[in-house]
C-alpha cells in the first residue's frame, strides 16, 4: 500500500511516499523499518507507544493503535502533528 | 608537572537546533567552523572519542521523532544512526513501561575497552554499548534495581526539562570504577562495571526544610573526577560546590569559599587535565524563582587553585553588565593544552574561549541556537 512520509522523515525514505505491507498498522511500521532502518523509532517508543507528535491516518481517518487492521488497498499517512503552532 | 604536547582541538558543540564542529589549530589562534550538523535537531550531547580522536558520538532527537544515537567515525564527515538506540526494555503485558525521551549524556568507556560507550538518558536510564555506539543495552543494575527505581522519582523529580542521568565518570585506574549523577537522585557508584550501585551523598546539602537522608532529594548538577588524581571528584550541586577525596566518603562544601554575592550554585564543573587543585565553575543566580541567569546580569567564571580553599573570580573579556545568560551544566570543558584552554557556550548562543586558563576570554561564535553542551578533544597523533 502507499505511505505518505512527513518531512522529518524524508532523511530515511528519501521520497515522500513509499510502498509497504502489514496487515497491521504495527507490521507496516516494521515493514517500513526494515527498509528504512531506524525509522520506527522515531515514531514508536520501545513500549510500543506512538511518540505524541506524530499522527497516523489510514483512509483519513486517525487511528491510535498498533494493532489497527490494514487492508493491501488502504492509504496510510504519516502526519508530525501540529504541535507548537 | 610535565608539559603537555601541542595538538589541534576540536571543540564540539551541541544545541537545540543542530551540532557545530569548531576545529582549533595548536595555538588556538585561528578556528574552522563546520556546521550544522543535524540542523533542526535537539543535539543534548557531541562527543568526541579520545582514544581514537576521529569518532563523534551525537545524541539527537526533534521535536517531532523520538531520540537516537549518531556516530561519525570520520570527524563528521559522514553519519550512520545507531542500529539499536539507548532504549528501556519492554514492560510485561499489563505493566507500565519507561520510554527514553532522550539521551542526555554520553561518555567514553575505558581507554582499554575501546568501542565501549555509555549513555545517560531522561528519564533516569543507563546504558551501554561496546560496539561504539552501534546498538546499546540497559545497565539493569541500575535500571531495573527496586530500590534505584525508587530513587529516580518520577517527572516533577527531575529539572524543569526533565529527569537527567549524567556525569558518567569512569576510573581511569580501573573499568568496572563508574560513577554517576542523577537530578534528581543523587551521586552513585559502582566498583562492579554497573551491576550493583550504592550511593555517595554524606556531607551534600538539599534544600532547606528537606531530609538529606533522602536520596530523592539530592540534586548533583555536575561530577567531575581529576584525571591525575582519581581519587579527588568535584561537584557542582543544586545546593553549593562539593570535594570528595576517596577513600573517603564524605563531601565537603568547598563553595563556602565563594563571594557571598555571588554564591556557589551553578550548573558546570571543569576540573584541570593535570593539576587536581585547579577547578573552574560558573556561578548563576539560584535565588528566589530560581532565575538561571549569570548573577545580577554579570557573567564570570571562578577558578580555584587551591582545592577550592579560595576562589578567584575570571571575567576579562566578558560582557560587565547586562547579560542574562547563562551556561548549562555539559557546556563548560577545558583542553589539554598548555596553558590550559577553557570553553563554554551559553544558553543565549555564544560560545566563549579562553587560551590562558580563564584570565582573558574572547568570543569565538555567537548567533548560535542555545548552547546544551560543549567539548573539548585533540586531534592528531
Amino acid at each position: 500500500m502507499k505511505v505518505l512520509i512527513p518531512g522529518p522523515l524524508l532523511s530515511y525514505t528519501r521520497s515522500r511516499e513509499v510502498d509497504a505491507t502489514g496487515a497491521t498498522l504495527g507490521l507496516l511500521l516494521s515493514s517500513l523499518d526494515a527498509q528504512y532502518p531506524g525509522l520506527k523509532f522515531r515514531v514508536v517508543d520501545e513500549q510500543d507507544q506512538l511518540r505524541h507528535h506524530v499522527r497516523f491516518f489510514v483512509n483519513g481517518e486517525q487511528v491510535f493503535e498498533l494493532h489497527h487492521a490494514l487492508q493491501p488497498t488502504d492509504s496510510v499517512q504519516l502526519v508530525q502533528a501540529l504541535s507548537g503552532g | 608537572m610535565p608539559r603537555a604536547k601541542a595538538r589541534r582541538v576540536l571543540v564540539q558543540v551541541a544545541t537545540r537546533k543542530g551540532a557545530w564542529l569548531f576545529h582549533g589549530d595548536a595555538a588556538r589562534k585561528t578556528w574552522r567552523v563546520d556546521g550544522p550538523h543535524f540542523l533542526g535537531h535537539v543535539v543534548h550531547h557531541l562527543v568526541l572519542d579520545p582514544r581514537d580522536r576521529r569518532t563523534l558520538l551525537a545524541a539527537a532527537k526533534t521535536g517531532h521523532l523520538g531520540p537516537t544515537v549518531f556516530r561519525s567515525t570520520d570527524l563528521g564527515k559522514s553519519w550512520k544512526e545507531a542500529a539499536r538506540p539507548p532504549a528501556f526494555a519492554k514492560a510485561p503485558e499489563g505493566q507500565q513501561g519507561r520510554a527514553v525521551d532522550h539521551t542526555f549524556w554520553l561518555t567514553p568507556g575505558h581507554a582499554s575497552e575501546p568501542g565501549s560507550w555509555y549513555a545517560g538518558t531522561s528519564p533516569h536510564g543507563l546504558f551501554r554499548s561496546s560496539d561504539g555506539g552501534a546498538t546499546w543495552e540497559p545497565v539493569r543494575g541500575l535500571n531495573d534495581d527496586p530500590q534505584y527505581r525508587a530513587w529516580m522519582g518520577g517527572s516533577q523529580d527531575g529539572t524543569p526539562d526533565g529527569p537527567k542521568l549524567h556525569s558518567i565518570l569512569v576510573d581511569p585506574r580501573d573499568a568496572a570504577h563508574l560513577y554517576l549523577g542523577m537530578s534528581s537522585g543523587g551521586v552513585h557508584e559502582s566498583r562492579d562495571r554497573g551491576a550493583s550501585w550504592a550511593p555517595l551523598v554524606q556531607g551534600l546539602e538539599v534544600v532547606e526544610g528537606l531530609d538529606p537522608s533522602n536520596i530523592v532529594f539530592h540534586d548533583p548538577h555536575c561530577v567531575r573526577l581529576c584525571p591525575t588524581l582519581p581519587d579527588r571528584l568535584y561537584q557542582q550541586n543544586h545546593c553549593g560546590i562539593y570535594r570528595l577525596d576517596r577513600p573517603s566518603t564524605q563531601w565537603v562544601r568547598v563553595g563556602k569559599a565563594m563571594p557571598k554575592k555571588v554564591g556557589d550554585i551553578g550548573f558546570p564543573m571543569v576540573v584541570h587535565p593535570r593539576d587536581p587543585d585547579t577547578v573552574w565553575v560558573f556561578p548563576m543566580d539560584g535565588t528566589t524563582v530560581w532565575p538561571r541567569v549569570s548573577p545580577d546580569g554579570v557573567p564570570a567564571a571562578f577558578v580555584s587553585r587551591n582545592g577550592g580553599a579560595s576562589w578567584k573570580k575570571q571575567a576579562r573579556g566578558l560582557p560587565q553588565r547586562q547579560a542574562w545568560w547563562t551556561v548549562k551544566r555539559q557546556a563548560m570543558t577545558c583542553d589539554a593544552g598548555d596553558p590550559v584552554g577553557l570553553y563554554f557556550g551559553t544558553t543565549s548562543g555564544e560560545l566563549w574561549g579562553s587560551r590562558d586558563e580563564g584570565e582573558t576570554w574572547a568570543s569565538l561564535a555567537a548567533h548560535l541556537p542555545e548552547i546544551y553542551a560543549v567539548e573539548a578533544g585533540a586531534l592528531g597523533r
